[in-house]
Order: C-alpha cells, then structure tokens, then sequence
C-alpha cells in the first residue's frame, strides 16, 4: 500500500533544512491551498462532463459529440464562456451580499472538500472530529444561498432561496442520524481511523442490516442536501425559472453550479469513506493471496472508483424519477426518514452492545 | 511562532473590524452577515488553539444554526430595502458609553486577575475526554446542566409548537 505522507514528510524536511519553520509552514499551507484548488476544479470538470454523458445515456442519447473526441472539450468550452461572460449587476439589490453569496458557497464546499481521504497519508484536514467539522463547514453553505435569494431582489429567487433552505435544514438531520449510526459502530470520527478500522472488510459489510439501512438512508438524504435528482425544488425550472440563482450571471451563477457538481462528489466521497471503506481495497478475511493482489491497486484509484460508482447511482436516481413537490419532501423527511433513522440509530447500538456484527 | 502571532493578529483584526460593522450598519441582513463573520473568526481562533471540537461547534451551533435562523426570520419579516432609522445622537453616546464602561471592566479584570500557570498540551484534545466530561456523574463532569439544558429546549420547542399551530 503506497503511503503518500512519505512524499509529504520528504517535502517537510526539505523546505525546513532550507528555510525558518514559520516561512516552511506558510508555504506549505499555501501549496496545499493551490493543490485543494486545482483538484476541485478538475473534479467539478470531470462531473459536468459525466452528468452529461449519463443525462444522454438514460435518454438514448450520445451528448455532446461535436468538440474533441467523444465531446470531450466541451466542457473546457462552456468553462471558457463563463469565464468571459459579463458579471450583471442588479439594480436596487444589496450589491455587498449579492456578491458575497457565491462565495460563501464556495467556501462550504472546499471546506468540505478538503476533509475527504483520497489516499493512505493523504488527508488535508485530519482532525479527531472530522465527521463532525463536515457537517459544520457544509451547514455554512446554507447561508449562501439565502442570501443569494434575498439579495437578488426578485420573487423566484426568494421562493427558491426558502425552499431550499427548508430543505437543506430539514435533510441535514437525516444525513447527521445516519452517519451517527455508523459513528457508532466505528467509536471514532477521525476520517483516517475510519478507512484504517476497514481493513478487515468495509463497513456496510461488517454492519450487515443497520449499515444498509444508513447506507440507503444517506444517499437519499445527501441527495436531497445537494438540491438534485428528485429533489431540486430549489431551481425547479418549470415553475421557478432557476431559483436562487436566477438573476446571477457568468462566473458568480459559474460557481454555484460548480459547488452544486463538486457537493454531489463530496456526499458520493464521505459515502464511499464511512459504508464503502475510502482508499482501503476489498479485503476478504481469510484468503491471504486475494488481500495481497488488492493491495497493488493504488488506495486513490480506490476512493475515487468508489466515489465515482455513488455519483454514478445517484444521476440514475435523478434522471429517473420524476420531481417530488415540496410537501412530499417534506412528508418524506419528517415522517419517514427521521423515524426510521432513529429506529436504526436504537438497532446500531443494540448490535454494538451485543457484539453481532463480523 | 512568528506566524501563530500573525495569524492571531489577523484573526482578532478581523473580528474586531466585523463586529464593529455589524452594530453600525443600518441594513439588519448586512448585520446578521457580519455577525456570521465574528463567529467564523472566534472559530478560527479555536482552530488556531488546536481545540478542533469547539471550533466545530462553533461552525455548527452558530454559523450553520442561529445565523440561518436569524436570516430566515429576516426573510420572512422584513423586504427589500427596509433600512433602520439612523440613531439619534443622545442614543450613540449612551451606546458608546457603555460600550467603552464594558470595554473598561474586561481590561481591568484581564489585568489584575492572576492566572493560573496553564497546562498546555500540544495537539488536539481526544474527543473520548470530552465525552465523558459532558456525560459524566464525577467531579469536573458535566451531566446535570447538559440534562437541564435540554429539558429548556423541550420547552422551548413545544411553546414554540403551540404558538405556531392553527387552532
């Protein structure tokens, strides 16, 4: 298994034998804000391109075709466009917090981002609460879009703004109970000790029946927390024209989509993470060669199949079912999926207690 | 530790400059934004002590809870455009007044208050301890103001209940 903290404790060591240990560490943090940027940005092109592909292919269609091979240029295209596209502002809206919005947004989501293990010793925040801190840094993101409704100084925009803020507050408690039931099973919230404690077989395995139940339990709440797939009321377009981003032009209205691509990756990376063992390989206990082969694979090409699988079943989940209104959403949460999450919650700790999980 | 000392400055330059604005700004919303930025600064500077869990909560608690509640009654209260009459000047010299009367007693307890020598652990604190000093029964253990604390929140929210609903 490859450990990437050799190459970060390498670089460590030889920026401090050069340089002052405050002058090595600001330039570290600096690297590492550039590296967490870059990635972001790859990730959220790589997710427009395949919600494309995966759009077109559940509508027996190809997608784009035409720019580069197989379109894959495309999106470099439509990031250009924006990039170039004029910045509108709004008359008699509170400029200040009209521009600040987006940005808000994006803060949560990097804050999120950069919590999530790609690698063995490759973890940018590795606090002991980790879990805990993701559900704070995302719960910022909420703010943002409000005030990017209320400042719009426009109707469809505020509506949009409160649903989705009912929404978002309502689905966190969904997601907050399902990945409580599995801390309960790990004992920890640090990300590393969650994907190290895998090794022996991935949780959803190990948790049999209640994992499961979380599991299904988180994708269906993480879903709705993103504003996608049956539940993007927020932008609902038929009625609302685009919700809370609809007076926002090029880059601004550019990054709400892209935190919108890069949140859908980060609840698809915190799922692979806790039920689906993060980087660690499929390890079976007991055959010994099997374990040894697994181990060859890189732990990042791991995470990021895994990742890429539950992004994957959550565009089916969109480009399936048809759009929910917003009192069955809400019926949904409060008289389904809370219930049951804490019924789970109870079934957790009963098999905790009684030690009958492997 | 130069830069633990700049990234201090920074942050209380920050919050000093944020709260300020949020009391003197005349749109209640840019306020509640300030507000938001005062308590990611106090968070900051629980990241900067190591003490991630109250960093986190204050993230949490505040910044992700009470701020969006406050933006979302904004919402729902006040329009587009409302803005506080601007304060007449016998209110600015009582608010400065006591302001500075505050600002006064702080400092003088700050200074004559003899600290204890503290116990500085690097790294950060193992949420294990914190648990058990929420939940616990012993001395330093904190079950009974938690327990109490949420028997107020009950409350709270069933007379939250009964006032909303229809009747």
């Amino acid at each position: 298994m490859f450990d990437f903290s050799i190459v970060t404790h390498w670089i460590h060591n030889l920026l401090t034998s050069l340089m002052p240990d405050d002058l090595a560490v600001f330039i570290e943090c600096l690297a590492i804000g550039i590296c967490i940027l870059l990635t972001y940005a790859i990730i959220a092109i790589i997710m427009i391109f395949m919600e494309r592909k995966v759009c077109a292919a559940f509508q027996c269609r190809l997608g784009p075709m035409r720019v580069g091979p197989w379109g894959t240029i495309q999106v470099f295209a439509d990031v250009f466009k924006m990039l170039i596209k004029e910045i509108i502002a709004i008359r008699h809206a509170d400029k200040f917090l009209y521009n600040l919005a987006p940005y808000l947004v994006i803060l949560a989501s990097i804050m999120a981002f950069s919590c999530l293990p790609f690698n063995k010793g490759m973890a940018v925040l590795d606090f002991n609460v980790g879990i805990f801190f993701l559900m704070a840094a995302s719960s910022i993101g909420i703010v943002g879009i409000l005030l990017a409704g209320w400042s719009s100084n426009n109707k469809y925009s505020l509506i949009g703004a409160m649903r989705s803020g009912a929404q978002m507050i309502s689905y966190e408690l969904s997601v907050g109970l399902s990945l409580l039931t599995m801390i309960v099973f790990t004992d920890t919230m640090q990300f590393s000790e969650i994907v190290e404690r895998q090794a022996d077989g991935w949780f959803i395995f190990k948790g049999h029946i209640p994992a499961f139940i979380a599991f299904v339990i988180y994708l269906i709440a993480g879903n709705a927390e993103v504003n996608r797939g049956p539940f993007d009321l927020p932008e609902a377009e038929s009625e609302l024209t685009a919700g809370y981003h609809t007076e926002y032009s090029g880059m601004h209205f550019g990054l709400f989509y892209v935190a919108e691509f890069v949140n859908l990756f980060i609840i698809a990376g915190v799922a692979a993470t806790i039920f689906l063992g993060g980087w660690m390989p499929l390890h079976i206990p007991g055959l010994e060669g099997f374990n040894t082969v697994m181990d060859y694979i890189p732990g990042f090409i791991w995470f990021f199949g895994k990742a890429f699988f539950v992004v994957w079943i959550l565009m089916w989940f969109k480009w399936t079912f048809p759009r929910l209104r917003i009192d069955q959403i809400l019926t949904l949460e409060w008289k389904y999926l809370v219930p049951i999450g804490l019924c789970n919650l109870l079934l957790m700790v009963i098999i905790v207690v009684f030690k009958l999980h492997f | 530790m130069i830069l633990q000392t700049i990234v201090f400055i920074v942050l209380a330059l920050f919050i000093c400059i944020c709260s300020v604005l949020a009391v003197s700004t005349s749109r209640i919303l840019r306020a509640a934004t300030y507000l938001l930025f005062v308590l990611f600064g106090t968070a900051g500077i629980y990241f900067q002590l190591d003490y991630s869990f109250l960093g986190a909560v204050q993230l949490l608690i505040y910044a992700g809870g009470i701020t969006v509640l406050y933006v979302f009654s904004i919402l729902l209260t006040s329009s587009q455009g409302d803005k506080a009459e601007p304060l007449k000047s016998g209110k600015m010299i009582a608010g400065l007044i006591s302001t500075l009367a505050g600002l006064g007693m702080c400092l003088f307890v700050m200074l004559k208050h003899k600290f204890l020598p503290s116990h500085f652990e690097l790294g950060e604190l193992n949420v294990r301890t914190i648990g058990y000093a929420l939940m616990g029964m012993e001395k330093y253990q904190y079950v009974l103001p938690f327990e109490v604390i949420s028997i107020l929140l009950l409350a709270c929210i069933v007379g939250g209940i009964m006032i909303a609903r229809k009747r």
